[in-house]
């Protein structure tokens, strides 16, 4: 039996690569990706606390999770495309037009 | 044994994620994707959800991803190659991470488990996986799955128009 | 009774409707409005004063006016026998000076405005008479001071004039800074502002005291000295006076109505209506005696050397509400009021025909170039002699009755009454020779002033002269209602206002006694008027030897005793100082435009440096971000371990 702290390690760690990913790449789909990455290291955690606790609804709200990072690629992949266009990069510190 | 597979599992994810992050070439690091998302598939296997497997592999390799290559494809990424990877405050973003990271495993070492819901392994095989999940889904959960589907609509409206060429007046 | 509510509204209506049409529709015909509205004014208060005669009085709360807490005001309307005394002597005045303006004020560029005023001022002055608590008393006292300031300064393209506006209306702020001390006073005390519950109730806290710095002082005494600071200054008493003379640069109607009239008394007016409060407080009582009787010498004295004609009348105004003040402090209000009532008609008479003089002279104000006016404008020589022989007190006519009243009262109230007795006699002897050296130096002897001049003197129109003479009736028979009792007369006005104002009754005091005090009044009249009859009919020279040889009492006079000099030392002076090396210079410049300029120049410094911050640059958010949830994490992990 695999101790439940084991998959929460894993979630963890996962989650810290996509997030050192997120901080550290300038590549805006690289980002996404590593956003990717966080959610499904938080997926893990979710689905082995639900396997621990014999109970469903972690995993009702993978689902969610799921749902919502396909939602989020969509627009965040139309936002790229629309940027790209007007601007032929995808090096976010590149695009500072939010300036202060 | 099942220890064995979980160790495969976990040390191929972790390296796999790696490789995504530091990839130089954005199709390489959506093609490691798709491999750590087969594995993460593996955990949820060994954590007796197979649904949320199939949804895994379906969803996140056979949709998002595809979306992520068709991008790439979109722009042209050629000279990605040869320029710098890594933002120029990389370090502290490593540190603020690694912080983060250590404070988890701290943190998450003496976790417990108090709460025991009704859903035990043996329910859960008896009325096969897709079918427990469907009933919590679609009696205790059903309105924050309509909103999930509320949610997909809006962002496929969104990503329609954000991609259009013109907006017409 | 409910119609009196129209009393006060109508001129309300009046100035409404001329403030909004009458510069741009009603233009000469201004006077319409007003002048109807208040003749509607006057024939209410007369039908109010028939219901008051027969018995009717009313109390009525037209609507909750400030409803906070316990601190409940209404808009309220209080009828009795001294309000129904006060809305005849308002109300008829002021139609009288409405109709007398129409040719007065003819021609003027802002003659609308000035009917506009009036009517404002009437209804102000009938809602200061009418209020049944005190603060519609203070509304209306403050708004008759407004329209005295605006009325004042009615030529304000006049520097004087816009002075003297100034003048009237800051002198006023002292007294009425105490009056409103009084009213919260009276709250805080009572509270109620109604005067049924506090007139009632005022007994029970006679013995009361409050202790200020250390000095204990009785209740009802600080009270009933904070109200009378209010009619200090709205009266022109001592030491506030300094305002009325001044106050001469409005129009002559206008100094008529308001400042001699109506406004001016509405102090005696509060006194009495406050009777129940100064009666409980000795200390009060003979304040108020005092600085009438100094106020009636003291301005009577200043009157004797004055040229300017007006001022003349002004000081005289002065000197005889001073009277009035004296009677209330010696308990005999309704004499004050009854004064007060026949006051308003010979004084208002002097003043209007002091008016019909300037327009004759074309606005000349110097007595000494004037002269031999008689025979040019008769209407206005007689009606004035007249209203001169009432003010000096010669039998028989108004000023005669309330005056030997007031006299008598104050001589039979013993004590400081016989003080202020004396000082009430001697100003009755210099009343009857200012009055008289008025009258001599302006219609006897030769024309003094230029070819012009005398080539433009005429008589004034009917409009004019008609008020004259109507208020020439009442400067002799208005007097006949108060005929004292050794007369054979029956005092009909005081027992008519017996039952808001008590009546004294003064025993040991002889038959004798009286018709010495009525003796006395009639002889240093009659002194007076000889006297005046010798220096400036008989023998002109005297005079001028007298000013020479008392040159040094003489000057004193003629600059008024200095006050306005040093009020100017004391007052004006270090508040000018103080407002231009202090407030302006520091106060202002430094400290209140160092915080106006100050903050908004923090806020875009500030604003500045944490822009520096928002770089666009995504991993920089996303690194504070996580710095966020660190901190969290740490902060949890940390509740978690203790």
């Amino acid at each position: 039996m695999v101790p439940l702290h084991w998959y929460l390690w894993l979630g963890s760690l996962m989650f810290c690569i996509g997030m050192a990913g997120f901080l550290i790449r300038r590549n805006i789909i690289i980002m996404f990706l590593c956003i990717e990455l966080m959610l499904n290291g938080v997926n893990v955690n979710l689905v082995a606390l639900s396997h621990y606790m014999q109970d469903l609804r972690g995993q009702v709200l993978t689902l969610m999770v799921i749902a919502v990072a396909a939602a989020e690629a969509a627009v965040g992949l139309a936002i790229v495309i629309a940027l790209f266009r007007n601007r032929p990069t995808v090096h976010v510190d590149e695009i500072t037009e939010m300036k202060g | 044994m099942v220890e064995i597979i979980f160790g495969y599992f976990a040390i191929t994810i972790l390296i796999i994620s790696l490789l995504v992050v530091t990839s130089r070439n954005p199709v390489h690091s959506v093609l490691w994707m798709l491999l750590l998302f087969f594995h993460v598939a593996g955990i949820y296997l060994l954590l007796n959800a197979e649904f949320l497997a199939a949804t895994q592999i379906i969803v996140y390799a056979g949709a998002i991803l595809v979306l992520f290559l068709f991008t790439i494809m979109l722009l042209d990424l050629r000279e990605e190659m040869q320029i710098q990877r890594f933002t120029r405050g990389w370090p502290a973003g490593l540190l603020i991470s690694t912080g983060v990271l250590i404070v988890l495993i701290t943190g998450l070492k003496g976790f417990k488990t108090t709460f025991v819901g009704q859903w035990d392994i043996k329910e859960i095989e008896e009325a096969t996986h897709t079918k427990a999940l469907g009933k919590v889904l679609f009696t205790e959960y059903l309105l924050p799955f309509e909103i999930a589907s509320l949610v997909l609509l809006i962002a496929i409206l969104g990503a329609v128009v954000l991609a259009k060429k013109k907006l017409k007046t | 009774m409910e119609y009196t509510v129209w009393i006060p509204f109508l001129p309300l209506i009046g100035f409404i409707i001329n403030i909004i049409f009458g510069k741009k529709i009603l233009r000469t015909q201004a006077h319409w409005p007003s002048t109807l509205a208040v003749f509607g004014s006057l024939v209410l208060s007369i039908m109010a004063l028939w219901d008051v005669i027969n018995g009717k009085t009313l109390n009525y709360d037209l609507y909750n006016w400030i409803i906070s807490d316990n601190f409940r005001v209404s808009v309220g309307f209080l009828v009795d026998q001294l309000t129904a005394v006060m809305l005849i002597v308002v109300t008829s005045v002021s139609f009288l000076v409405h109709v007398y303006s129409i040719g007065y004020m003819h021609g003027d560029s802002g003659y609308p405005r000035f009917f506009a005023y009036l009517s404002l001022f009437t209804f102000s002055m009938l809602m200061l008479v009418m209020a049944n608590n005190f603060l519609q008393l203070y509304f209306g006292w403050e708004a008759v001071g407004l329209c005295s300031y605006l009325l004042i300064g009615f030529w304000y393209e006049k520097r004087s004039a816009s002075d003297a506006g100034k003048k009237a209306f800051i002198v006023n702020r002292f007294g009425d800074f105490g009056f409103g001390l009084g009213v919260i006073i009276i709250f805080l005390t009572f509270g109620t502002l109604h005067y049924v519950p506090v007139f009632g109730r005022v007994e029970e806290i006679v013995t009361q005291s409050v202790n200020i710095y250390g000095l204990e002082i009785n209740l009802v005494t600080l009270i009933a000295l904070l109200l009378f600071c209010g009619a200090v200054g709205k009266s022109a008493q001592l030491p506030l006076h300094v305002w009325l003379p001044d106050a001469m640069e409005g129009p002559t109607p206008v100094s008529a109505l308001i400042h001699a009239a109506t406004m001016v008394t509405a102090g005696v007016f509060m006194v009495a209506r406050c009777s129940p409060i100064f009666d409980l407080s000795h200390t009060a009582m003979n304040v108020v005696a005092v600085v009438g009787g100094l106020t009636a010498l003291f301005a009577a004295t200043i009157a004797l050397v004055q040229n300017d004609i007006k001022r003349v009348i002004a000081y005289s105004t002065i000197s005889q509400l001073g009277y009035m003040f004296l009677a209330c402090g010696v308990g005999a209000y309704g004499a004050g009021i009854f004064h007060l009532y026949t006051h308003a008609y010979f004084k208002a008479l002097l003043f209007l025909c002091a008016g019909s003089v300037m327009h004759a002279m074309a606005g000349e104000l110097d007595m000494q170039k004037m002269g031999g006016l008689k025979k040019y404008m008769p209407i206005t020589y007689w009606t004035m002699l007249i209203a001169s022989l009432s003010i000096s007190g010669i039998p028989g006519l108004a000023g005669f009755f309330s005056k030997d009243e007031i006299l008598f009262s104050a001589y039979a109230a013993g004590g400081v009454g016989r003080f202020v007795w004396m000082l009430g006699t001697l100003a009755a002897l210099l009343t009857a020779f200012y009055s008289f050296r008025l009258i001599f130096l302006t219609f006897h002897g030769d024309f003094r002033g230029t070819e012009e001049q005398k080539h433009h003197l005429h008589e004034s129109p009917p409009v004019m002269t008609v008020p004259l003479l109507l208020l020439c009736i009442g400067a002799v028979a208005s007097g006949w209602v108060g005929i004292p009792k050794i007369l054979g007369g029956s005092n009909h006005f005081g027992e008519f206002l017996s039952p808001v104002l008590h009546h004294p009754h003064y025993e040991g005091v002889t038959h004798s006694e009286e018709w010495m005090t009525m003796g006395l009044s009639v002889f240093v009249g009659v002194t007076g008027i000889l006297v005046a009859i010798l220096f400036y009919i008989k023998n002109p020279s005297i005079p001028v030897r007298l000013a020479q040889s008392f040159s040094f009492i003489y000057r004193v006079l003629w600059n008024k005793y200095y006050v306005d000099e040093f009020y100017n030392l004391i007052v004006v002076r270090p508040v000018l100082f103080i407002a231009k090396s202090i407030i302006d210079a520091f106060t202002d410049r430094k400290i209140i435009e160092g915080i106006v300029n100050g903050l908004p120049a923090l806020v875009g410094w500030t604003g500045a440096q944490l822009r520096k911050t928002q770089n666009g640059i995504l991993q920089h958010y996303g690194i504070i971000m996580a710095t966020g949830l660190l901190f969290i994490l740490v902060f949890v992990l940390i509740r978690a371990i203790t």
